[in-house]
């Protein structure tokens, strides 16, 4: 037997009042690994990752499925035994760093929480060992932000300081939710590049949620696609790229936008992905699907190995 | 796409819009948003306009429409000079220019009925006929279901709204849209299908886009010339193709080099930059760039560099390019 998966997801289903927001997805991340999880708005993607931490904006619940840590249940743990492992264990990046900071108090205040809390650290010590974490992520005269408000910060400076926080405990899984997305491109290279040396150094598994593939392509160890609410495609990054099989990942794939290329005028996926209500009784993709097939509205497909790590729930994979 | 005849429909000369800052207790300085922007925008042309946030992109858009009063320089219009001329006089010729929002939720009125907000540019400036029809005609058009008319905002999608909010824009039969960044935050499937829309639109209404956006992907997909701002200056002005495959100034080269490729077997080296984009309350002397440039020598502090011809319709201010 190998060690336990630093995160596992058993048919995780979260349903929002009537919505199904995810149906019985399935996810495993090994220690030190990057998992990419991609999709549409509305797919699920974010929801997996606040599901993981417990911190689901209402209505949402957790119908069914597990969540485990490296094996430790946490759809278990009670209400504080999960706030022991949040900002210790499992950190998480949010999207938008100005609404992640308290705008009352001084980064320095705010920022120090989790050490004081979770390591026992004085004031002074916390100060101090921020200071030398934002250092560390390149942030110059770190003392001196440590001073500030979060309006007085610019958002990539914000990005670093919550990073900085994520990290500031030695987590063994960071859940990133669309870290870069409300950066410019080139504080998002920054904080990217920022991202990848944490990674090389720490080896944290991470979950990064992200609708732009070309992140995914730098930073991901594996890549997984979601599409209403359903776990469609998982790979290697490689594979993912270059062997896609599902039609929605191929899709996805054939319509990203470059700047270095000019496109023909691409007709992107077609149809509107649908919202589930109940557990889905065909193949939610049916609608876009250039290859759809009778039995595409008859049953969903399962989730099948194609490759070695490389599986898909699409009925053109179903083998014999 | 388009073509630039030799009277451009919109021109602009040196145009500055300086905001104040501080004042009551604190020094009075001043923002400069946009300083001294020259661009021209031939009919059914659709110039690109690229930059991150705070470079004044935005401002010179709503300069150009004149929603923000211009501090300097001037602005025409077919010709026209609209500089200086007041709200009532600028009014007719309002119908000529219109603008997309960014935001699609926050530009279209929850209270009223898509029908009521696409005609209302006909009833404010008295167009005759049947606005009953031309409102459906002009959803219809943008690829909005029948009912729509009858519906409110709230009851479509991001990428539906913007749809609504294009319709509006080309209710008059405009001759310039400023489209301000109104892909943003739409997914990539959506984010095409409006790009589409817009081509074909152009064709169709002959209109004209300044197209506002970060995104440099999307403008290389539809402008046919972009120009690069960089703390309220073009830094670069270049045919779409041109500007993609042979940028010559630091920061274009920069802007595109920090876009990581979808493509995980391509080597990816972003760029390193030092620091943040300075702020347009204190704007570096010299070349405005020189502080984050990684090729700056002792020359790029001290003068300003000129918007200098490098090639057809090339134009680049930085004293190194060549």
């Amino acid at each position: 037997m190998t060690t336990a998966p630093a995160l596992e997801l058993r048919t995780l289903t979260v349903r929002y009042g009537a919505r199904l927001a995810t149906w019985e997805v399935d996810l495993a991340l090994d220690p030190g690994e990057v998992l990419g999880l991609v999709g549409e708005s509305g797919a699920g993607k974010s929801t997996v990752g606040r599901a993981v931490v417990r911190l689901l904006p209402e209505p949402g619940r957790i119908e069914a499925g597990a969540i485990r840590l490296h094996g430790r249940d946490l759809l278990g743990l009670s209400e504080t035994e999960m706030r022991r492992l949040r900002g210790a264990d499992l950190a998480l990046i949010p999207q938008d760093p100005l609404s992640a900071l308290n705008p009352a108090f001084r980064i320095g205040f705010q920022a120090t929480d989790a050490l004081r809390i979770h390591r026992g650290l004085t004031r002074d010590a916390a100060v101090a060992e921020m200071v030398r974490l934002l250092g560390d992520l390149g942030v110059p005269e770190a003392a001196d932000v440590l001073q500030r408000y979060p309006h007085e910060l610019s958002g990539g400076m914000r990005q670093r300081v919550l990073i900085a926080m994520a990290f500031s405990c030695d987590p063994t899984l960071v859940i990133a939710d669309e870290p870069t997305t409300a950066l410019d491109v080139t504080t998002q290279a920054q904080i990217l590049r920022l991202l990848e040396e944490l990674q090389a150094e720490r080896r944290v598994a991470t979950l990064f949620v992200t609708h732009d593939l070309g992140v995914v392509a730098h930073l991901a160890h594996r890549v997984a696609v979601m599409y209403a609410g359903c776990l469609v495609e998982s790979a290697p990054t490689g594979e993912l790229f270059r062997a896609a099989a599902h039609p929605y990942t191929q899709g996805l794939l054939a319509q990203v936008l470059r700047a270095d290329v000019r496109a023909a005028a691409s007709a992107g996926i077609e149809g509107v992905m649908p919202q589930l209500a109940a557990a889905p009784t065909a193949c939610p993709f049916r609608g876009g699907c250039s290859r759809r097939m009778a039995i595409c509205d008859e049953t969903m497909p399962a989730l099948r190995e194609v490759a070695p790590g490389h599986a898909v729930a699409c009925h053109l994979h179903q083998g014999t | 796409m388009g073509r630039t005849p030799a009277a451009p429909l919109l021109e602009t000369r040196d145009l500055r819009t300086y905001f104040r800052r501080g004042g009551w207790l604190r020094p009075t300085r001043w923002l400069r948003a946009v300083d001294g922007v020259s661009l021209s925008l031939g009919r059914q042309e659709t110039l690109g306009l690229v930059g991150e946030s705070g470079s004044g992109k935005t401002t010179l858009g709503r300069t150009i429409l004149r929603l923000v009063d211009p501090t300097g320089g001037q602005i025409h219009l077919g010709g026209q000079e609209i500089t200086d001329l007041s709200q009532a006089a600028l009014r007719p010729l309002r119908r000529r220019m219109q603008i997309v929002f960014q935001n699609p939720y926050s530009s279209l009125n929850p209270r009223r009925r898509v029908g009521a907000i696409v005609g209302q540019p006909l009833v404010v400036h008295r167009v005759p006929g049947d606005h009953a029809r031309m409102v459906g005609d002009l959803l219809e058009r943008v690829g909005l279901p029948p009912d729509a008319a009858r519906r409110y905002p709230h009851e479509f999608s991001g990428g539906q709204r913007q749809r609504i909010a294009i319709a509006r824009a080309l209710a008059l039969r405009p001759d310039l849209v400023v489209a301000d960044e109104i892909t943003s935050g739409l997914d990539v499937t959506v984010k095409l299908r409006v790009l589409a829309l817009l081509r074909e639109l152009q064709a169709e209404f002959r209109v004209a886009y300044l197209f506002i956006s970060h995104d440099l992907a999307v403008v290389r997909q539809v402008a046919d010339r972009v120009a690069v701002m960089y703390l309220g200056q073009i830094v670069e002005e270049a045919p779409t193709d041109t500007l993609f495959e042979r940028p010559l100034h630091p920061y274009t080269r920069v802007l595109q080099a920090s876009v990581p490729p979808p493509d995980p077997t391509a080597s990816w080296r972003p760029p390193v930059l030092s620091g943040d984009p300075p702020s347009p309350l204190s704007i570096p002397p010299g070349c405005r760039f020189h502080p984050r440039c990684p090729i700056a020598e002792a020359r790029c502090r001290a003068e300003v560099p000129a918007l200098r011809a490098l090639g057809p319709g090339h134009r680049v201010a930085c004293h190194l390019a060549s």
